[in-house]
C-alpha cells in the first residue's frame, strides 16, 4: 500500500495531492532558504496565522453575495489578502516603533489568529455556516477533497515552484549580500516583496494540505536541514528544495495509506526526520562530526600547551593535559617529562620561535594569518623559507 | 611564553612568570576557542597590585575574550584565572567588570541611577533595601564620572560617552579592588576620555588595580604603566618602557603596523 | 442580566480571564526585553502534545497528569531549541520553528491515532479553549461569595490559575533584581556571580507554568497574545521597567474584561443572537490596544542610534 502511494498508485486525487505536496515542499524549501538566510524564518509564522481572518471573511462575503462560500479559490484569495495585511503589520510595527521584529511577529500572529477565531464563531452561528468546514484550514485536510481542489493545489504548487526557479538568482544574491546585490543592479525592495509574495503563495497553496499552523514547518525545516550539508548558499537552496520535496512526497504518500495519518503532520514529521539525519550525520556541521572535531581539537591544544610548558620548565596545571601527555608517553603521570617528551617539547618550542618571527614580519603576513597555535610551520612554509627564518633566530647560547 | 623568552633573550634580560599568589590578577595557560581556531592560546599574564595595565593587540587578537574567559563569562578550553591569589569566582566582591558599551541594548527601560545601583547588587541581595547609605554610594559614583545631573535620565537618551561613564560609575559603586575594563575608550568624546582616565588614575592612586583592553596605541604611554601585548599568544608583558617597543609591536601587529606607527611616532591602528 | 446571573455566568470567566492574562503578561515583559517573545509562542504550541501524551499515559482526562505532561513538553521544547541553536549553530528563530512545529505535528498525529472521541480533547479546544463554559452553577447571587458551600463549586480552573498567578507574581517579585540585571547586561550579571543560565532557564520555566495553567483554562491562542501584546503595548507607553510591568498587568486585565464583555454582548448590540469566542475577542482587543499605542504611545518611536 505504501509502495502504491509512493508511486502514485492510489487514485487520481491522492496522486494529485502527493504531486502537489511535493511541488509545494520544493517551493517552500527554496523560498524558506531565502527567509532563513535573511534571519527572518519566523516571519512566515505571522503570515500563516494571519490567513485565518481572511479565510473567514472571504466566506462571509461570498455568502453575503449569495454564493455558498466554500469555493476554494475565493477562500484562498481571502487568505492571501489578510496574510498580506499581517505582513504589513509586522513590517510597520518593527520599523515604526521600538518593538523588535520577534515581538511584532508574535503580536500579529496571535491577534490575527484570535480575530480569525472570532469570525469563525460568527460563521458557526450563521445558518449557512454550520458545515463550512473552515476548521480544516487549521490543520489541513486532504481526505474527501474535490477533484478540482486537488487540481488547484497541484497546479498552485507547480506554479509557485516555477516562479521560485525563475527568481532564484536575484533572491539568492539579496539573501546572501544585500549591498552587493544592490550594486549589481538588483532592486532590493522588489526582491523582498517577491520573496514575501512567494512565502504567501506557499502558505496559501499549503493551507488545504498542511494547514495554517504547520505550513511554517515547510518553510523552516528544509533550509535548516540543508544548511548542515553545505556552506554555499546556492547548494543550500537546492538541497532545501530537495528536502522539502521529499518530505512533501513521502508525507503525503504515507498519509494516503490510512485514515488516521493526517497529511500535514505526516509531511512535517517527514521533514523533521530529514532534519534529524542532517543534524546528526552531516559531515562538517553535523553533530557527530563536530563533536569528533572538538575532541581532537581539545587534545591538540592540551598537548601543545603541555609541551610548551615542559620546554619552558613551567608547571602543568591541567589534569587533562597531564593525562594526555602520559598516555602518549611524553610525560610521567606526575608531569615529569620523558626523553620523548623533552624532544617533542624542544620541537614545539622551536616551532613557536619560528612562528614568532613569521608573525612579526609584514612580508609574511599571509603565512602569519594561518597561525593558530597548533599548526606546525612546516605545513605553511617551504623548507627553504624555514631555513631562512632559522637564520634570523637569535644565537642558541643567548637562550640559555 | 616562547616568544616572550625569545624577545627577552634578545634584549639580554630574563622574564620570570611572576607569582600568581601575590598578584592582583593572574592568568595561567588560558586557551579559548570559538571555532576551529583558538582566539587566545596558552596565555599567561600577571598584574601586580596597584598597577594600571593596558591589554593591547590588533583586532581579533583575543583581548576581550581573554578578559571574559578570566571572569568565567566564557568557558576556556584550558587555563585558570586568579585574583589576589584566589580563584576569580571566590573573590567576585573585589572585582568590578566594565563590559563593552555596545554589548547591551541601551533602549532598555531604565534610568542611569538604576544601572549604577546594579553595582550594589552583591550588597543588597535579592530583597535588601536600597537604603540611604547605598543610594549615597550610587550618587557618589555617578558624581565621580561627572554625570550627577543625569542620574534620573533614561539611558537611551545618553550619548555614547555618557553611556560609557554610566558603565564606569556602576563599577565604581562596587568599590572593588580590581577593575577590568573592556575598551573603555572606544567611541567616546574627548571630554569623556579625559574624565575616565582621571577616575582610573585616581583609583590607582588609592592602590586599586586597573586592567583595560585598549586599542589606541598613541595613548598607551600616557595612560598606563604596564602593558600586555596580545595576538592570540601573549607577545610581551611588562612595564610600558620595556615591553612597549618597536620589536614587540611588530611581533604583535605584524604586517598591520607601519613603520611610522612605532613608539615615538605611534598612531591608532 | 441580574446579579445572580452575573455572578454565576460571567464573574468566574471574567476573573479567570483576567488571571490568565496577568499570569502570562508578567513573564512576557522579560521575554520581550530579552528578544525571546516567541518563546511564548513556541511553548503554547507544544502544550498540545504534552497534554495528549499525559492523556495517553494515564488513559484518562485527569487534570494533573495532563498539566504535568504539558509542563514537561514545554521544558523539553526549550531544551531542544537550545540544543539545536547551540550545537547546530542555527539561528534561534529557525530552531524554534523546527521544534514547535514538529512537536505540534506529533501531538496532532497522536491525537488522531488514539481514541479520544469519548473525551473532550481536540485541537480546536486546545487552540481556543472555552472560557465561556467556566461557570459557577452554585452561585445564587453576590452573597454566594461569602458562602463556603457555594464557593466550593467554583470551577477548579479558577483555583489553578489563581495559584499559578500567585506563584508567578511571587517569583518575579523575589527575583526581580537578578532578572533585571541579567536581562539588561548578561555579561555584567555573570561577572557579579549571578547564575545567568539558571536565570534564563528559570524565566522560561515560569513562562511554561503560566502557559500551562492558562491553557488549562482558556486554550493557547490567548496565551500567546497575552505573553506578547500587553508587554509590547506597555513598552510603548513608558521608559521604566517597573512602570512597564504595571502597565502590562493593567492592559492585560483591560483586554480580558473588555474582550469577554464584547464577545458576550457585542453580537447582541449588533443585532446578532449568539456570543462569539471570548478567547479570540480578548486577543483581538489586546491587538487593538497595541495598535493604538503604536500610533500614539508616548514612547513608541525607535531609539535613534547613539553616537
Amino acid at each position: 500500500m505504501l509502495f502504491e502511494a509512493l508511486t502514485l498508485g492510489l487514485g487520481y486525487n491522492a496522486s494529485l495531492v502527493t504531486l502537489g505536496a511535493a511541488a509545494l515542499g520544493m517551493a517552500a524549501g527554496v523560498t524558506g532558504t531565502f527567509l532563513y538566510l535573511r534571519k527572518r524564518a519566523l516571519v512566515s509564522d505571522a503570515i500563516s496565522h494571519a490567513t485565518l481572518p481572511g479565510i473567514a471573511a472571504a466566506f462571509m462575503l461570498a455568502v453575503a453575495l449569495g454564493g455558498d462560500g466554500r469555493g476554494l479559490p475565493v477562500l484562498l484569495l481571502g487568505s492571501a489578502v489578510s496574510a498580506a495585511l499581517g505582513l504589513l503589520a509586522v513590517q510597520w510595527l518593527a520599523s515604526r516603533t521600538r518593538l523588535t521584529e520577534d515581538a511584532a511577529i508574535g503580536a500579529v500572529l496571535s491577534v490575527f489568529f484570535g480575530f480569525g477565531v472570532v469570525l469563525l464563531t460568527v460563521i458557526q452561528t450563521l445558518s449557512t455556516g454550520r458545515q463550512a468546514g473552515l476548521e480544516d484550514f487549521l490543520l489541513g485536510a486532504t481526505a474527501g477533497m474535490l477533484r478540482s481542489e486537488a487540481l488547484l493545489i497541484a497546479v498552485g504548487g507547480l506554479v509557485t515552484l516555477a516562479i521560485v526557479v525563475v527568481l532564484r538568482r536575484p533572491m539568492l544574491m539579496t539573501a546572501f549580500d544585500p549591498s552587493h546585490a544592490s550594486a549589481m543592479g538588483v532592486n532590493l525592495t522588489r526582491t523582498d516583496i517577491a520573496m514575501m509574495g512567494l512565502v504567501m503563495a506557499v502558505t496559501v497553496v499549503g493551507l488545504k494540505i498542511v494547514g495554517l499552523i504547520l505550513i511554517v514547518a515547510l518553510l523552516i525545516i528544509p533550509p535548516v536541514a540543508a544548511r548542515f550539508w553545505s556552506d554555499r548558499a546556492d547548494r543550500v537552496v537546492l538541497l532545501a528544495g530537495v528536502v522539502g520535496g521529499v518530505a512533501g512526497w513521502v508525507g503525503a504518500a504515507f498519509s494516503a495509506t490510512a485514515a488516521d495519518l493526517p497529511t500535514g503532520p505526516m509531511i512535517v514529521l517527514a521533514a523533521f526526520a530529514l532534519f534529524c539525519l542532517s543534524f546528526l550525520l552531516a559531515p562538517g556541521r553535523g553533530l557527530m562530526a563536530a563533536a569528533l572535531r572538538a575532541a581532537s581539537f581539545r587534545t591538540r591544544v592540551h598537548l601543545r600547551q603541555g609541551l610548551l610548558a615542559i620546554a619552558n620548565d613551567q608547571p602543568i596545571y591541567e589534569t587533562l593535559t597531564l593525562r594526555l601527555l602520559a598516555r602518549r608517553g611524553l610525560a610521567l603521570p606526575d608531569g615529569v617529562p620523558t626523553e620523548a617528551g623533552r624532544a617533542a617539547a624542544a620541537r614545539a618550542r622551536l616551532d613557536e620561535e619560528r612562528w614568532a618571527i613569521v608573525r612579526a614580519d609584514p612580508s609574511l603576513e599571509l603565512a602569519a594569518a594561518r597561525y593558530d597555535g597548533l599548526t606546525p610551520l612546516e605545513d605553511v612554509l617551504t623548507v627553504d623559507q624555514i631555513s631562512e627564518i632559522d637564520a634570523r633566530r637569535p644565537a642558541p647560547e643567548a637562550l640559555a | 611564553m616562547a616568544a616572550e623568552l625569545q624577545l627577552a633573550a634578545a634584549e639580554g634580560r630574563r622574564v620570570a612568570p611572576g607569582d600568581a599568589e601575590t598578584a592582583a590578577f593572574a592568568v595561567r595557560g588560558m586557551t579559548v576557542s570559538y571555532g576551529p581556531k583558538p582566539a587566545v592560546f596558552s596565555v599567561d599574564m600577571t598584574v601586580p597590585e596597584g598597577s594600571m595595565t593596558a591589554v593591547i593587540g590588533p583586532n581579533g587578537a583575543g583581548k576581550s575574550t581573554l578578559l571574559k574567559a578570566a571572569l568565567g563569562l566564557q568557558t576556556p578550553l584550558a587555563g585558570r584565572a586568579t585574583a589576589f591569589g584566589q580563584p576569580v569566582t571566590d573573590v567576585r566582591d573585589r572585582i568590578a567588570y566594565v563590559p563593552q558599551r555596545a554589548s547591551v541594548d541601551w533602549g532598555f527601560p531604565t534610568r542611569v541611577i538604576d544601572v549604577v545601583a546594579m553595582g550594589l547588587y552583591r550588597e543588597m541581595g535579592l530583597l535588601g533595601r536600597f537604603g540611604a547609605r547605598l543610594k549615597a554610594r550610587a550618587a557618589d559614583a555617578i558624581a565621580r564620572v561627572g554625570m550627577a545631573e543625569f542620574a534620573d535620565r533614561q539611558i537611551g537618551q545618553l550619548s555614547g560617552g555618557q553611556q560609557q561613564r554610566v558603565f564606569l560609575a556602576r563599577a565604581l559603586a562596587q568599590d572593588a579592588d580590581l577593575y577590568l575594563l573592556d575598551e573603555p575608550f572606544a567611541g567616546v568624546d574627548a571630554a569623556t576620555e579625559k574624565a575616565i582616565i582621571a577616575v582610573l588614575k585616581e583609583l590607582k592612586a588609592r592602590g586599586k588595580t586597573v586592567v583595560a583592553v585598549h586599542h589606541d596605541l598613541s595613548t598607551v604611554t600616557e595612560y598606563f604603566d604596564r602593558v600586555v601585548l596580545l595576538n592570540v599568544r601573549k607577545i610581551a608583558e611588562g612595564a610600558v618602557g620595556e615591553a612597549f617597543t618597536a620589536d614587540t609591536l611588530r611581533a604583535a601587529y605584524g604586517g598591520r603596523l607601519a613603520a611610522a606607527d612605532l613608539p615615538g611616532a605611534v598612531h591608532a591602528i | 442580566m441580574n446579579g445572580a446571573e452575573f455572578v454565576s455566568l460571567s464573574l468566574p470567566p471574567i476573573v479567570i480571564g483576567v488571571l490568565v492574562a496577568v499570569t502570562c503578561a508578567l513573564p512576557g515583559n522579560f521575554l520581550l526585553l530579552r528578544r525571546q517573545a516567541l518563546i511564548g509562542d513556541a511553548i503554547s504550541h507544544v502544550v498540545l502534545p504534552g497534554i495528549v501524551v499525559g492523556f495517553l499515559l494515564t488513559g484518562a482526562v485527569a487534570t494533573w497528569p495532563m498539566l504535568l505532561g504539558a509542563s514537561v513538553a514545554a521544558i523539553a521544547a526549550v531544551v531542544l531549541i537550545e540544543a539545536i541553536r547551540r550545537l547546530g549553530q542555527i539561528e534561534a528563530g529557525a530552531a524554534m520553528g523546527v521544534v514547535f512545529t514538529t512537536l505540534f505535528a506529533g501531538g496532532v498525529l497522536l491525537l488522531e491515532q488514539s481514541d479520544t472521541s469519548s473525551v473532550h480533547l481536540d485541537v480546536e479546544h486546545a487552540l481556543y479553549g472555552n472560557l465561556e463554559s467556566l461557570i459557577w452553577l452554585e452561585a445564587t447571587g453576590w452573597s454566594s461569595l461569602a458562602d463556603p458551600a457555594a464557593l466550593a463549586g467554583l470551577p477548579p480552573e479558577l483555583f489553578r490559575i489563581a495559584g499559578a498567578a500567585g506563584l508567578v507574581a511571587l517569583l518575579l517579585a523575589v527575583f526581580w533584581r537578578p532578572l533585571k540585571i541579567a536581562t539588561f547586561d548578561e555579561n555584567y550579571a555573570a561577572a557579579l556571580g549571578l547564575p545567568v543560565t539558571a536565570i534564563s532557564l528559570g524565566l522560561v520555566i515560569v513562562s511554561a507554568i503560566a502557559a500551562v495553567a492558562a491553557f488549562d483554562a482558556v486554550g493557547s491562542i490567548i496565551v500567546i497574545a497575552m505573553f506578547i501584546c500587553p508587554p509590547a503595548t506597555a513598552r510603548l507607553l513608558t521608559d521604566r521597567l517597573g512602570a512597564q510591568v504595571a502597565w502590562s498587568v493593567a492592559l492585560a486585565a483591560i483586554a480580558a474584561v473588555a474582550g469577554f464583555v464584547l464577545a458576550g454582548y457585542g453580537p447582541l448590540w449588533l443585532g446578532g443572537s449568539d456570543a462569539v469566542s471570548a478567547a479570540g475577542m480578548i486577543a483581538t482587543v489586546s491587538g487593538v490596544l497595541l495598535g493604538l499605542a503604536a500610533l500614539v504611545g508616548p514612547h513608541r518611536r525607535p531609539l535613534a542610534a547613539q553616537p
